[in-house]
């Protein structure tokens, strides 16, 4: 069982690296995207018996991760013709060993901290805190709204692994991380519909020049 | 349930205002939802309900003794938004009044959380309501605003869920109850895993702290109290800053029973006498005089952590300095609003000379500039010093001085902006602006009532609010 679940989350780990490493917005949304529907299969792999709030979770989680925030992404960049090279601050070689070198911290600092018996040998101390930093790395790192989305995306998806640990005790209080894809939503929306009412704005000075004589 | 009835009204209100047909009279919801808001806290006031053990929702000491100067400032607020929204006609306003009631709706549930969850989902939710908000001028410097209020305050809420899950798990290792209410997890006390109460104290600190601003987590407040309407940047830094500051408190509150109140309230007292410092640095250099008033908004933030560092007496001091603050702040984000709007600009070689051209706008703003960097006999005086009091009973001699210095630059950054607002020849001739933008009651009583109800929490506090405020903070230290 636990070597299932580290295997995933061994696999989330590594689209950590990949996002660092995607040098064009759409392989960075892929990345973010199969990263989420890994980690939705997740709570299903943590317990042996059937339990409909936990299966309601992965279900969902799967769906607004792995589905519809990429879709939205896709749209916003059909949307808004965004160029699809991505203008790093932080270089992708410097990030992609800056990323390592927190996954390796991770599971040195997570070490650290004590863990209830049933967790101890799961890589999803480790994995929350690599992906938190790496989400870190792109929202500071890269200049483009929607890599820095996705950066968000990402952060989220470390915050939900860390969930994943109290998902028996009190499932109610992961699933309210659900409002952080609701923040994502918003993010993307904002960029649709900036861009559209600049698009407005150059169709309106265009009506007035075309009135005059 | 009176309790709920506080959270359900704005929230019908909200429902209201989305469904309410006609544009013109749709603003009119606003005092209506105020001074629902206002009786129905009164109520609970005079009759408080019985608190149940175990409910995720409750009117405690802490919700009696910061509900009421939230419920004040919207009410307030509210006559203001009336008037204002018929001087802006051309901007649709149904998003607009609709997220202002929920949220009060949100922040009065937030300030009456008992479990960490529910407090998570309800600062989270206010914080996605305020974005139409910011975003309701449209220009691209609105939008730029409220990106980034977005971007960082998003941020900062994410690290706080990671923060509250780091407690859920700290007691999940300790007794292994997955009960979250602040009570369940103060009763914990000791038991509680240590080394995760830490790590859980770091992320929600800076996570809550984003929301309320505390430097280095303060660098969306300029941007978004510089373009947002005065009445939003009122609320946002009267109400959405309390909402996270007692946040911070209940958190505190479980450190401290943990048996790490030590390193909780040193944590405080660093990041607070730096959020003053930074906000102190950059009130000498700024030359907008919103933007001017978000830095002030951070040095009020970093009083509020200083305060809450240092026991009883000082925690008093804070939940003074929250009602004086919210209230103060109103004066001088409401008259900024008018100033504003009848100079085109609110930088200083666009904006000057405003006794000219909104004399009484302009003399509230002076006179709030006063209050606010704590000249008697207004209310921020009194509960400055009363931190300051504090802070030399608690012994902490050097942390008094430096507060004291941060005081006094934030004096000279506040009134040499405010003069050189004020003063000079205005840009635009005082007639057409006169036919542009007149002062009219509606815009100028909320502000002066402000401004009177600071003077008369700092001349006459009355010995109701000293008692709630006492009770509070002798329910957020751990007595032993």
């Amino acid at each position: 069982m636990s070597s299932n679940l580290n295997l995933l989350i061994g696999i989330a780990m590594g689209l950590n690296l990949v996002a660092l490493a995607s040098g064009r917005l759409p392989s960075l949304i892929r990345a973010a995207a199969m990263q989420g529907v890994v980690i939705g299969v997740l709570p299903l792999l943590m317990h042996s018996e059937f339990h409909w709030l936990v299966a309601a979770v992965s279900a969902g989680t799967v769906v607004v991760k792995g589905f519809v925030i990429p879709s939205l992404l896709q749209r916003a960049l059909r949307a808004a013709h965004i160029d699809r090279e991505m203008e790093p601050l932080i270089g992708f070689i410097p990030s992609l060993l800056l990323g390592a070198a927190a996954s390796i911290g991770a599971i040195g600092f997570a070490g650290a901290l004590p863990l209830r018996p049933e967790h101890a040998g799961v890589l999803l101390v480790p994995g929350a805190f690599a992906t938190v930093v790496c989400g870190f790395l792109l929202l500071m790192g890269r200049t483009k709204a929607i890599s820095q989305v996705c950066g968000y995306l990402l952060l989220e998806n470390g915050i939900f692994l860390f969930g994943l640990l109290l998902i028996r005790s009190t499932p109610l209080i992961v699933e309210a991380g659900i409002l952080l894809d609701l923040t994502v939503a918003v993010f993307v929306i904002g960029i649709i519909v900036d861009r559209i009412q600049r698009e407005f704005d150059t169709l309106d000075t265009r009506k007035l020049t075309a009135l005059r004589e | 349930m009176k309790e709920l009835l506080v959270i359900l009204a704005p929230f019908a209100g909200a429902i209201a205002a989305l469904a309410w047909p006609r544009e013109g009279t749709r603003r009119r919801l606003l005092p209506v939802v105020g001074a629902a808001h206002a009786v129905l806290t009164g109520w609970l006031l005079v009759d408080p309900p019985a608190a149940v053990e175990g409910s995720w929702i409750g009117f405690d000491a802490v919700s009696r003794a910061v509900l009421p100067a939230v419920s004040l400032l919207f009410l307030v607020c509210s006559f203001y938004g009336l008037s204002y929204l018929r001087l802006r006609p051309e901007r649709g306003n149904r998003i607009f009044v609709a997220s202002l009631c929920g949220l009060l709706g949100l922040l009065s549930l937030s300030l009456q959380a008992q479990h960490l969850g529910l407090l998570w989902v309800s600062v989270e939710a206010a914080t996605l309501s305020t974005v139409p908000l910011l975003h309701f001028n449209r220009t691209g410097r609105a939008v730029e605003a409220a990106w980034k209020y977005l971007l960082i305050g998003g941020t900062g809420i994410a690290l706080s869920l990671l923060g509250s899950f780091c407690l859920g798990y700290a007691s999940l290792v300790g007794t292994g109850g997955g009960d979250l209410t602040f009570a369940a997890l103060g009763r914990e006390g000791a038991a509680l895993s240590r080394p995760w109460v830490l790590a859980a104290w770091v992320l929600l600190l800076v996570g809550y702290g984003t929301k309320m601003g505390l430097a280095p987590m303060h660098t969306w407040k300029p941007d978004a109290y510089g373009e947002a309407p005065g009445i939003v940047g009122a609320l946002l830094a009267g109400g959405m800053t309390t909402a996270a500051f007692v946040a911070i408190l209940r958190v505190r509150q479980v450190v401290d029973a943990a048996g790490e109140g030590l390193v909780a309230n040193r944590t405080l007292l660093v990041l607070g006498l730096f959020s003053m410092v930074v906000a102190a640095l950059f009130l000498l250099g700024t030359p907008d005089f919103k933007r001017m008033l978000a830095y002030s908004s951070v040095e009020h933030m970093g009083i509020l952590s200083v305060g809450a560092a240092l026991g009883v007496g000082g925690l008093v001091a804070s939940l003074f300095h929250v009602w004086s603050n919210s209230i103060t702040k109103g004066a001088l984000f409401l008259s900024a609003g008018n100033m504003r709007r009848a100079a085109g600009s609110s930088r200083v070689p666009e904006a000057t000379g405003m006794v000219w051209l909104t004399p009484v706008s302009a003399r509230v703003f002076a006179v709030g500039v006063f209050a606010i960097t704590a000249c008697p006999p207004f209310g921020p005086f009194f509960s400055e010093l009363q931190v300051v009091r504090a802070a030399s009973a608690a012994g902490q001699t050097g942390a008094m001085f430096l507060f004291l210095g941060c005081l006094l630059l934030a004096f000279l950054g506040l009134t040499r902006l405010a003069f050189s607002v004020l003063d000079g020849r205005p840009r635009r001739s005082a007639d057409a602006s006169r036919d542009r933008f007149r002062e009219t009651a509606g815009i100028l009583v909320p502000p002066l009532v402000f401004l009177a109800a600071s003077l008369w929490l700092g001349l006459a506090t009355p010995e109701w609010l000293r008692g709630l405020w006492d009770e509070a903070a002798r329910t957020l230290t751990y007595p032993g």
